[in-house]
């Protein structure tokens, strides 16, 4: 199941890119909400998957999922949630002053 | 010791207080007391039982760089020339330059180049060698562009840093490597340990990096371009940097480091070469220029390869030879100098076409001319000093040895020709020089002003050059024994104490040479306009400075080309640059140590459930690129985080199936607020090439992303840390859900930060929205 969530991790990455590699202002924001799904799952992967409980203490369970990763996802999950959000409104307001979400007009002037 | 480097520096820092009062007392004034007294410093170790003095001060001790002064006779005939000759500069220019100029600039930039210049010759230490020895192309730099609202001026100042900064960079180089031989810095040393130079496959790009450091300096063909341009600078500046200090730099160089390689042919060959190609090339574009400093610079370039000539031979005689003019290139061609700068001064031109007939208007001037000319094309006259170092040339020409190959047996056949041809040249510049100007038809209604002798102070300095110029000439041995000789016993290694007597007889080979040169330069003088068509042919179109300005546009050009190819202002240009060279860089590493592994191992059973929830991200991940419904994209990747909140949720991680679930909805919910606001919403249509583009990066990334999974996954080096959690989650931290407890007290570090970035992004959020600036900005 392992190389299954890595080959699911791959895909998630490829399209990520595909998407960031667009024009379009929304098509970016999108990438990188896949991006980070793609990174979450390549991290979980990385533990190992489905050994024992969930790492919550109980009698008589020995064995664990391993918590650690969790715990790290779990911030990251956090931070690109704050990440997306600023790039959405930063998209919007870009958008909306320079009357277009097209990447390519998006260029920064000569003597900036 | 050190204080001589020292002192012109300090003084240099009190300039400008002292120029606030220069409408009443000319700051030169003040200045001139500087280079006197350290000429005086040095004129008490003249005399015949002269010993190397050596004074050390620590710098960087760690590393082997520290202020090693070493005077020996080279050294004082250096930094008796820079502080005589500078006091003499000085003195002239309080004459030269009027009150109303920058004063404060000139003398500080003016003393910032003396005390460098001495740094240079005094020290032994090859680091601070070359620190001084780019502090004198800076301070160079700076006087040629003193005028700096001409645009000539800067042009030239900018030809003269980039060519000498080029060579002073790769004499750099050829101080670390011969540093790295001999584990040493002192020059001392290197010369001591001149067999481990040799010996070692590195010497001859050492010698080679020294040599283009020197001719650069020294102005020696092909770098001599810079030189005539920097004759832009004020006069007083061309007197001392571009005729007896800075240019002779290269020459000081060359001496010090010629016990080093001296052994070796091809110092030989190429100094040789070099300087006699220099020395024909000079003068024979002298006699081309209108401009009375044009000439004086080619004049100078001449003779500097005429010196470099001569230490190329190697030979005693032509050592001491080569010390000799050394003095007496700068005593004639300064005094020179200055009197162009007087002729311009009164008469408000230096084109020689212009001039003419000023002998009895400016006598004074005339009669120094005279003498400074005939010094210099080596009239045999028992008064002049030129003509001593001119047939010691011709006769350290002459008496070369014998050559081991054939191309320095060649050489040495070739040599006392080209040195006559050289000096040919040189006695019709310097007929030209003196009597176009001053002899000839009056031309007074073409000058600028009406010509008159210039002040007696102005005259003073080249007055005691010409004096310098008659005194060693009527007596070479005073000097010989007591100075001279030290200086070339310092490059030779062993004491050469040469008799310098004028007549040689009649059947001496070196003054028949010198017969010759009279002969047919009276003849070239007087027919000179005759053959004056020869430089359309041989200059022609052919010139160095064309290769320059050429290699300069060039550069900016085709940098600035190279720059626009990748510096797009396409965010996906760069992203596709940054991606490619990880993608490279990742999977050829892994491909050349044999990085990938698979183990089919320890892994996971695989349920119909999970599958189904795999197969729906994968849908929907790839439906995001092909749909082009913005708000059908918009929840496709929604579906996407739902299935990894399911995955979490399979995979034992209740808390991450939580967050996930909560994040994705609020994340879904936010794009579509923006997607409500946002204008012209259409999907962009992309040509066929960009979209391979696109797909052959994000495929290689994706399929990179799962090798580098699946062998990180197969190779198990060590167990995990986890275990520490679990055992003590309950007895250290008092709670049961280890996720929780490492997030808020295992690693509530991580936790603290990650609250900072989410109210980092609120508060953004929160200015995006609500600060405004109007259109235009603000």
């Amino acid at each position: 199941m392992e190389y299954i969530i890595s080959i699911l991790a791959g895909i998630l990455f490829a399209t990520a890119i595909y998407n960031l590699l667009q024009k379009q202002l929304l098509r970016l924001v999108i990438g990188s909400l896949l991006l980070s799904h793609g990174a979450h799952l390549f991290i979980l992967t990385m533990g190992e998957l489905k050994r024992g409980s969930p790492p919550i203490l109980t009698d008589g369970v020995e064995e664990y999922a391993d918590p650690l990763p969790q715990a790290l996802i779990l911030t990251s999950i956090v931070i690109s949630f704050g990440i997306t959000s600023l790039l959405l409104v930063l998209a919007y307001r870009t958008a909306n002053e320079n009357n277009t979400d097209n990447m390519e007009q998006l260029r920064g002037n000569e003597n900036e | 010791m050190i204080f001589t480097v020292l002192i012109p520096l300090l003084i240099a820092c009190l300039i400008p207080f002292v120029s606030l009062y220069k409408h009443r007392i000319h700051t030169g004034i003040f200045v001139f007391f500087v280079p006197f007294t350290i000429f005086i410093y040095f004129i008490q170790f003249i005399g015949t039982g002269f010993e190397p003095v050596r004074h050390t001060y620590n710098w960087i001790p760690s590393l082997g760089i520290n202020f090693d002064f070493h005077l020996d006779g080279l050294s004082l005939l250096f930094a008796l020339l820079i502080s005589g000759i500078g006091s003499l500069v000085v003195l002239y220019s309080i004459y030269y330059l009027e009150r109303n100029e920058r004063l404060g600039h000139f003398y500080v930039y003016l003393l910032m180049f003396m005390s460098a210049m001495l740094g240079i010759v005094l020290s032994d230490n090859v680091f601070v060698l070359y620190t001084f020895w780019e502090l004198t192309s800076i301070s160079s730099f700076l006087l040629i562009g003193y005028w700096h609202f001409k645009e000539k001026s800067r042009y030239g100042a900018l030809k003269s840093m980039m060519i000498t900064i080029f060579g002073g960079l790769s004499m750099f180089g050829g101080f670390i490597l011969l540093t790295v031989i001999t584990g040493t810095a002192s020059i001392r040393a290197m010369v001591a340990n001149a067999d481990i130079i040799m010996d070692n496959p590195y010497m001859p790009l050492a010698l080679g990096f020294i040599l283009i450091g020197a001719f650069t300096k020294s102005a020696q063909f092909p770098f001599h371009i810079w030189l005539p341009d920097a004759m832009e600078a004020p006069t007083p500046v061309s007197a001392y940097l571009h005729s007896a200090t800075m240019v002779k730099a290269g020459i000081y160089l060359i001496a010090r480091f010629s016990p080093v390689f001296s052994g070796f042919e091809w110092f030989f060959i190429i100094v040789s070469i070099a300087g006699i190609l220099t020395l024909c090339w000079g003068s024979y574009m002298a006699v081309h220029q209108t401009d009375l400093k044009a000439i004086l610079a080619f004049s100078t370039i001449s003779q500097l390869g005429m010196i470099m000539a001569m230490l190329g031979f190697g030979t005693e005689a032509a050592i001491f030879a080569a010390v000799f003019h050394i003095l007496n290139h700068a005593t004639f061609k300064g005094s020179l100098f200055m009197v162009a700068g007087a002729v311009d001064h009164e008469s408000g031109t230096r084109d020689i076409r212009k001039l003419g007939g000023l002998a009895t208007l400016m006598p004074i001037s005339a009669t120094l001319a005279l003498f400074g000319t005939f010094s210099m094309a080596g009239i045999p006259l028992p008064f002049l000093n030129g003509f001593y170092s001119k047939e010691l040339f011709f006769g350290s020409a002459i008496d070369l040895g014998e050559g081991t190959s054939a191309l320095a047996s060649f050489l040495i056949e070739v040599i006392p020709y080209l040195a006559v041809l050289g000096s040919i040249f040189t006695f019709v510049y310097s007929m030209y020089f003196v009597f176009g100007t001053f002899w000839g038809p009056k031309k007074l209604d073409e000058l600028p002003k009406k010509p008159h002798e210039a002040p007696a102070g102005m005259l003073v300095a080249p007055g005691i050059l010409v004096l310098g110029v008659i005194l060693i000439g009527l007596f070479p041995g005073a000097i010989n024994g007591t100075f001279i000789a030290h200086a070339a016993e310092a490059v030779n290694g062993e004491a050469v104490a040469k008799e310098i007597y004028f007549w040689h007889g009649w059947d001496s080979t070196a003054f028949q040479m010198s017969l010759a040169v009279l002969g047919i330069g009276a003849v070239l003088t007087v027919t000179r306009k005759k053959w004056h068509g020869v430089y359309q042919i041989l200059p022609g179109r052919l010139s160095a400075n064309k290769v320059y300005d050429w290699l300069m546009a060039k550069i900016d050009i085709y940098s600035g080309k190279i720059t626009n190819a990748y510096m797009t202002g396409s965010l996906r240009h760069y992203m596709i640059i940054i991606l490619s060279a990880i993608l490279i860089a990742t999977t050829g590493f892994m491909i050349a140590t044999g990085g990938f592994t698979m183990n089919f191992q320890n892994l996971a059973s695989v349920t119909i459930i999970e599958m189904a929830v795999v197969l729906v991200i994968v849908a929907a991940a790839v439906a995001t690129i092909f749909i082009n419904n913005n708000v059908a994209a918009i929840l496709i990747t929604g579906i996407t985080g739902y299935g990894v909140a399911l995955l979490f949720i399979i995979y034992r991680a209740p808390d991450l199936g939580l967050t996930q679930l909560v994040v994705e909805t609020i994340s879904v919910a936010l794009f579509l607020l923006c997607f409500y606001h946002l204008p012209n919403l259409k999907k962009r249509q992309e040509s066929l090439t960009s979209k391979t583009t696109n797909g052959l990066v994000s495929i290689g990334f994706g399929a990179m992303v799962t090798l580098i999974g699946i062998s990180a996954h197969s190779s198990d080096w060590f167990g995990t840390i986890s275990d520490y959690f679990l055992e003590t989650s309950y007895s250290l931290g008092g709670g049961d859900n280890v996720v929780n407890v490492i997030l808020v007290d295992m690693r509530g570090l991580d936790t603290l930060f990650e609250i900072a970035v989410l109210g980092i992004a609120a508060l953004a959020i929160y200015t995006l929205i609500k600060y405004r600036s109007d259109k235009g900005g603000r």
